[in-house]
């Protein structure tokens, strides 16, 4: 181990990197140690791949099982109709309980999507190595943790060895100093940022998000922009913590206790990056130039600010592009020129890993209390817990007032694959992360914004701009 | 798993930018377990109209392009969702090699680790290698692994690729066997950590069992 006074400056990146590497192999492969791994419906190929060599869970108390992909959201009690559905959640009930996997599962009152869980279980900590099957495995670096999406053959290691070998990505921060403006959500910091980077910006890299504009986000804002680092192309990508994060996490169910959490804090108040470090790449941004964002086509980064127009192919810097204009706006149903606020939607969609906490549901309910939707929608919140919590405070009826169908809590319309889906052809406005072709459900036309704008759409029936509703209004 | 090393096969042009794992495998199929046959549905929605009927123009459903084991694509191919079964489907519709000019990081990983070659090259090579083979389908294009070339006719294109994941290709390296030769340091490692960083074992520590405790106490004694 080098010593502290040859040390060079570190960032985060390369602090949680170091702590978790066991061994290194000369064409640069680290074996990493992971400290929570989080499995899902769809980890059964993992499963299967550690059967098939007859082996078992290495470490069944690091690891842990949500349903949430597959889990119905309307009339749970009555069991899950389609039998291939219900057999992929009985698989994971299964599968956990065979290896002794504690399964927050269809019937527990702390379900919900997995990256939600993990921080409101006190789980994801900072300083952790975190893995899961599922790309927005990103969302719990707002912990100042190293979390990152892995295939089946890696989950399947995982389970056998509780480590993965992996390759050092390169640094990237990403610095939004100064005050956003009142109405700007942290998802628009992240469509943003991705507009800006573009959808593949940060292959290769892992993100630090750093500046003034990310520490004043709560916890639930850095959840939401660090679940969209993926979206970037990034591998990971992570907040240093602070006070906020040490707040959120104390007295959590698996969170450190007591002396424990003390001695937690002073290790991870190590953590940030130090002054001088150096990172491969750095982006900046001005956070007071961050206006209301909403997507226009089939990739995150065709995002433009809501006073803005659908994009004009003609108007493109080559060939290429044109071409790809083109087809988005086929595939959107939409003429160029077109102003966003003039788009009519048909449904919207509140919830995913990306915005379905209770911060987002309040920021959704101040816009539609005493209002009603002029489209049908779903609001699924991001856990049980969330939900329970959500009609604590009464927002629920603030939701089913507006005429919006309140449900329970899993992946739902973001991903289409519990049967909540976006008919053929209908517009919806989304508070998910991916407005990719057929995402919401085949032939879908999926519009990605804030919790907010997603309920300016609603209660205006088209794209809107969420300001102006807000005048007057506590937030 | 097959090592690869050089592969000689028609290469078929898909140069859309962007085509990510929800275009590779639509969510609906990820129910189905490999045997099921996750070839079949590649690109299933850009290959089929919404009548299930085959779109004339998706390369893969002209004759043209049957039998090519070399995939030609855009920009950021295989983004988005970590789903595994979208290399699954790439490999089993029989393909050995994506050429791309870049990837979405966890397919590629998934891809080293399931045989599937991803070949980065440049903006111009990647448009130029399609040109080439629109032109004359038959031709034969070469990927060879440990030059880390590309020979179609007469022209030669390097090719970037991750040097962990050549290793793993050329080699057929399975992970979980590489890494059992690895026992003794993760052991020590997980020890170590525990004496270290108390607080990260979850919740309380009845899990930890007694052969853990055993080993805490002599690595404790050793320390101190």
């Amino acid at each position: 181990m080098a010593s502290n006074s040859t040390r060079e400056p570190r960032t985060l990146i390369d602090k949680l990197w170091a702590a978790h590497e066991i061994a290194r192999r000369e064409d640069g492969a680290a074996l990493l140690w992971v400290d929570r791994h989080f499995v899902h419906e769809g980890s059964f190929h993992a499963f299967s791949q550690m059967k098939a060599r007859g082996r078992t869970v290495a470490e069944p108390g690091l690891t842990f099982g949500v349903a949430d992909h597959y889990v119905p959201t309307h009339g749970r009690a009555a069991g899950i109709a389609d039998p291939e559905i219900a057999a992929m959640v009985r698989n994971l009930e299964t599968n956990t309980a065979e290896s002794r996997i504690t399964l927050f599962g269809l019937h527990d009152p702390r379900q919900g999507i997995v990256h939600v869980v993990g921080p409101e279980q006190g789980l994801t900590l900072p300083g952790l190595l975190i893995v899961c099957g599922d790309s927005h495995t990103s969302t719990h670096g707002a912990f100042g943790a190293y979390a990152f999406g892995i295939g089946a053959s890696e989950v399947a290691h995982v389970l056998m060895t509780q480590t993965l070998w992996q390759k050092k990505p390169k640094r990237m921060r990403i610095t939004v100093d100064g005050k956003t403006a009142p109405g700007i959500a942290a998802k628009d910091i992240a469509l943003t940022i991705i507009a800006r980077i573009h959808a593949d910006g940060a292959q290769g890299h892992a993100i630090e998000f750093a500046g003034s504009a990310i520490r004043a986000l709560s916890m639930e804002g850095r959840l939401t922009l660090c679940n969209m680092s993926i979206e970037a192309g990034g591998r990971c990508g992570m907040v240093a913590p602070d006070a906020a994060t040490f707040a959120y996490v104390k007295g959590r169910p698996y969170a450190p206790k007591a002396a424990d959490f003390d001695r937690a804090v002073e290790a991870w108040l190590a953590l940030p990056s130090d002054a001088d470090a150096e990172f491969d790449r750095e982006v900046t941004l001005d956070a007071s130039a961050i206006a209301p964002i909403v997507t226009w086509g089939t990739t995150p980064d065709d995002a433009l600010p809501i006073d803005g127009h659908v994009p004009d192919p003609t108007g493109a810097a080559d060939a290429a592009r044109a071409q790809y204009v083109r087809e988005a706006l086929d595939y959107m149903g939409l003429k160029p020129g077109t102003k966003l606020t003039d788009i009519a939607v048909d449904r919207i969609f509140i919830g995913s890993c990306t915005n379905a906490r209770i911060e987002d549901l309040r920021a959704a309910a101040a816009v539609l209390a005493g209002r009603t939707s002029k489209v049908p929608g779903l609001i699924s919140p991001g856990s049980s817990l969330v939900k329970k919590q959500a009609e604590e405070e009464g927002l629920d009826k603030i939701f089913r007032d507006a005429g919006l169908d309140w449900t329970d809590s899993g992946c739902s319309m973001c991903v289409g694959i519990n049967g909540d889906i976006v008919p053929p052809g209908e517009r919806c406005a989304s508070t998910t992360n991916r407005n990719f072709r057929g995402r919401q459900g085949r032939g879908a036309r999926t519009h990605l914004m804030s919790p907010a704008m997603v309920a300016a759409a609603a209660v205006s029936g088209h794209l809107a701009d969420v300001r102006p509703l807000l005048a007057g209004r506590k937030v | 798993m097959e090592k690869f090393t050089r592969l000689t096969a028609k290469a078929c042009p898909l140069m859309q930018p962007n085509i990510n794992t929800d275009q590779i495998l639509p969510a609906r199929y990820l129910k189905w377990p490999r045997s099921r046959g996750l070839g079949q549905v590649l690109f299933q929605d850009l290959r089929y109209d919404a009548d299930g009927k085959p779109r004339a123009d998706f390369p893969l459903n002209q004759p043209t392009w049957q039998g090519a084991k070399i995939l030609l694509a855009g920009r950021n191919f295989g983004g988005g969702s970590s789903r595994e079964a979208a290399v699954y489907a790439v490999y089993d519709a029989g393909f050995r090699c994506v050429v791309a000019p870049s990837f979405g990081d966890i397919f590629a990983q998934n891809a080293a680790k399931n045989g599937l070659v991803t070949a980065i090259v440049s903006e111009a090579d990647a448009t130029e290698l399609a040109a080439a083979v629109a032109a004359d389908p038959e031709r034969a294009v070469t990927v060879d692994l440990e030059q880390q070339t590309i020979i179609c006719g007469s022209r030669n294109y390097g090719f970037a690729i991750d040097p962990v994941s050549r290793n793993q290709l050329i080699n057929g390296w399975d992970d979980v066997d590489l890494t059992d030769s690895y026992r003794d340091q993760i052991s020590a490692f997980k020890v170590e950590d525990r004496i270290r960083h108390p607080w990260v074992a979850p919740g309380d520590r009845a899990r930890t069992t007694r052969t853990d405790l055993s080993t805490i106490t002599q690595c404790r004694r050793r320390h101190s």
